[in-house]
């Protein structure tokens, strides 16, 4: 059974929670960029958490379904369509086989991730359906989603059969989660950080400036990293740095003096001295920043972002138990 | 031996201080700290990336916390095994080396090679002899990142060593052959790069269908023969 992607928009592409265990080959993370998102679309969908959807980045997707299914979507300030019917981020719907699904462009934020019930079947290549774009493989053959492409979905679980049926006549549940969870753009957005292994190769200017200057998101930015312009961060020795591992979410700082905050398809190893680590329960909100938005950064210890992440999974796990009554 | 919180999710064991005074000394350490760190299995453990001096280690704070770890200091609970795990393994695994060698035909004519005048100039020597000295030198894989596959490897002859260029290029084909600085490397994929391109080999460095994707890992020896366009042309149909 496949969908069909009507109008692929700006940048769609298959994502699932990423690739480990390939990273010593040089293998991205990749994946959602923000996997909470998808997560969260994926239980209210009936899917495993783990399920892939799409990633749409600055909306203009039109998708048409083979048969009945649950989509949810999560993600920036879209305007979504069923037909049309408006659907408010994190509501269970139901689309009915030929009718359509729409998302046009954000208001706020820059990305969304929809699930389907059943998930898209695409091959799972490096123990994920991600497409790791960069290099080229999984996914849709190692690219964005086209125009008028079909992609295969697996078949409905049992879970969103259940989901299905409640919804033949109302179509869009009313519940939904915690309104932090499906809207995720944040106005005058602040990311929270440890310090960088390479802190103390900054000056104390330059460190201060970090927290207390505002820096803008630039154009130039993608899955990989985004650009950050404002203060120019100097190092205050110059010495060459041998390659090391990096992460998401580490904010490494290349001769130019701009800091580069790294996403899910950066590379595995860098030698730029990285100044800060963006915390991962803060992903979300880096995952939404669209060229010109201005941010701050914030020092938090790494005890505290334990404690967040950990409250978050929690949460999560109480989410996933509420839901069960839902699915009966 | 240092360990620095590489976010809240990873950290960095720098396992060797001085590498160009012993880089196979730091490689050697390296591949046994890796090793030590995946037979441990510390709770929580995801996965570990080697480089030159360091080895990182990605973990699931969760994981760690459900395995016992107190919720105010995960880092140092996962510090105190990482640093057992490394003691435990003692000098077993000191001199333990990897010793796959693999042998990788290179077409040096002017078609492939860019950069190959470059450094021919910056050494003060024909072409011909930094064809010689890169083939007559053994490698090995310190470690594989940048993309998918891409080995970065130590052993090139001091004489060819040359800068990066001031601006890279947008686009490198795949299966060039480069040298940055005292490295030598090969581009797996299509992408851009920085680094002096001397040839290109026919063979496939990263293929996501196979299991391991890529030719060359961290400790894999490493030579270059050279071979001629028909050859190139031969092995790549």
């Amino acid at each position: 059974m496949k969908a069909t992607a009507i109008r692929a928009g700006f940048l769609t592409s298959v994502q699932d929670l990423g690739r480990t265990g390939f990273r010593e080959f040089g293998v991205s993370l990749g994946g959602a960029l923000d996997t909470h998102a998808l997560r969260v679309a994926n239980l209210l969908a009936g899917n495993d958490e783990s399920a892939a959807g799409l990633e749409v980045t600055f909306g203009g997707l039109r998708l048409r379904f083979p048969d009945d299914r649950i989509v949810v979507w999560c993600g920036g300030d879209f305007s979504a369509r069923i037909s049309s019917t408006y659907l408010a981020a994190g509501h269970p719907a139901l689309v009915r086989g030929g009718e359509e699904f729409s998302i046009e462009s954000p208001a706020l934020g820059c990305r969304a991730w929809l699930a389907i019930s059943g998930g898209i079947n695409v091959p799972v290549v490096l123990s994920s359906r991600s497409a790791d774009l960069r290099a080229g493989f999984g996914g849709v053959t190692g690219r964005p989603v086209r125009d008028g492409e079909e992609f295969p979905l697996d078949e409905n679980p049992q879970r969103a059969k259940v989901l299905i049926d409640k919804l033949r006549r109302e179509k869009i549940a009313g519940w939904k989660p915690p309104h932090d969870w499906s809207n995720t753009a944040r106005r005058e957005p602040v990311l929270r950080f440890i310090r960088g292994v390479d802190w103390n190769r900054f000056n104390d200017g330059t460190t201060q400036r970090f927290t207390a200057d505002a820096f803008i998101a630039s154009p130039d930015s993608d899955r990989m990293g985004i650009r950050l312009d404002g203060p120019r961060l100097e190092r205050s020795e110059d010495v060459d740095l041998l390659s090391e591992a990096v992460s998401p979410g580490t904010v490494q700082v290349p001769p130019s003096g701009k800091p580069i905050l790294l996403l899910n398809d950066c590379q595995t190893i860098g030698g730029y001295p990285k100044i800060a680590h963006v915390i991962r329960v803060d992903f979300p909100i880096a995952a939404q920043l669209s060229p010109g938005d201005r941010i701050r950064f914030s020092e938090v210890s790494i005890a505290d972002a334990h404690a967040l992440l950990l409250e978050r999974e929690r949460n999560l796990e109480r989410f996933r138990r509420g839901l069960e009554s839902h699915f009966k | 031996m240092e360990i620095k919180a590489l976010g809240d999710s990873a950290l960095l064991i720098r396992v060797a201080e001085n590498f160009d005074d012993a880089p196979g000394d730091a490689l050697n350490k390296v591949l046994a700290t890796k090793r030590s760190l995946e037979a441990a299995q510390i709770p929580g453990s995801i996965e570990t990336a080697p480089a030159y001096t360091t080895v990182a280690l990605f973990y699931d704070p969760t994981r760690a916390i459900d395995a016992g770890a107190p919720i105010e200091n995960v880092f140092g609970w996962i510090e105190q095994r990482i640093r057992q795990a490394l003691s435990n393994a003692g000098e077993i695994h000191a001199d333990r080396t990897e010793t796959s060698l693999v042998e990788i035909p290179v077409c040096y004519e002017q078609e492939f090679a860019f950069d190959l005048d470059e450094v021919a100039q910056h050494a003060g020597v024909h072409w011909k002899e930094v064809v010689d000295l890169h083939c007559g030198a053994d490698y090995r894989v310190h470690c594989v990142g940048f993309t998918p596959g891409f080995p970065f490897l130590g052993g090139l002859p001091r004489k060819i060593a040359t800068p990066r260029r001031d601006v890279p290029r947008k686009e490198i084909p795949a299966g060039s052959v480069a040298i940055g600085g005292t490295q030598t490397g090969i581009y797996p994929i299509k992408s851009p790069g920085g680094w002096n391109v001397i040839g290109r080999t026919p063979l496939q460095l990263f293929d996501p269908e196979k299991d391991p994707p890529v030719l060359l890992r961290a400790g894999d020896r490493v030579r270059f023969r050279s071979i001629t366009r028909e050859e190139f042309e031969r092995s790549t149909t």
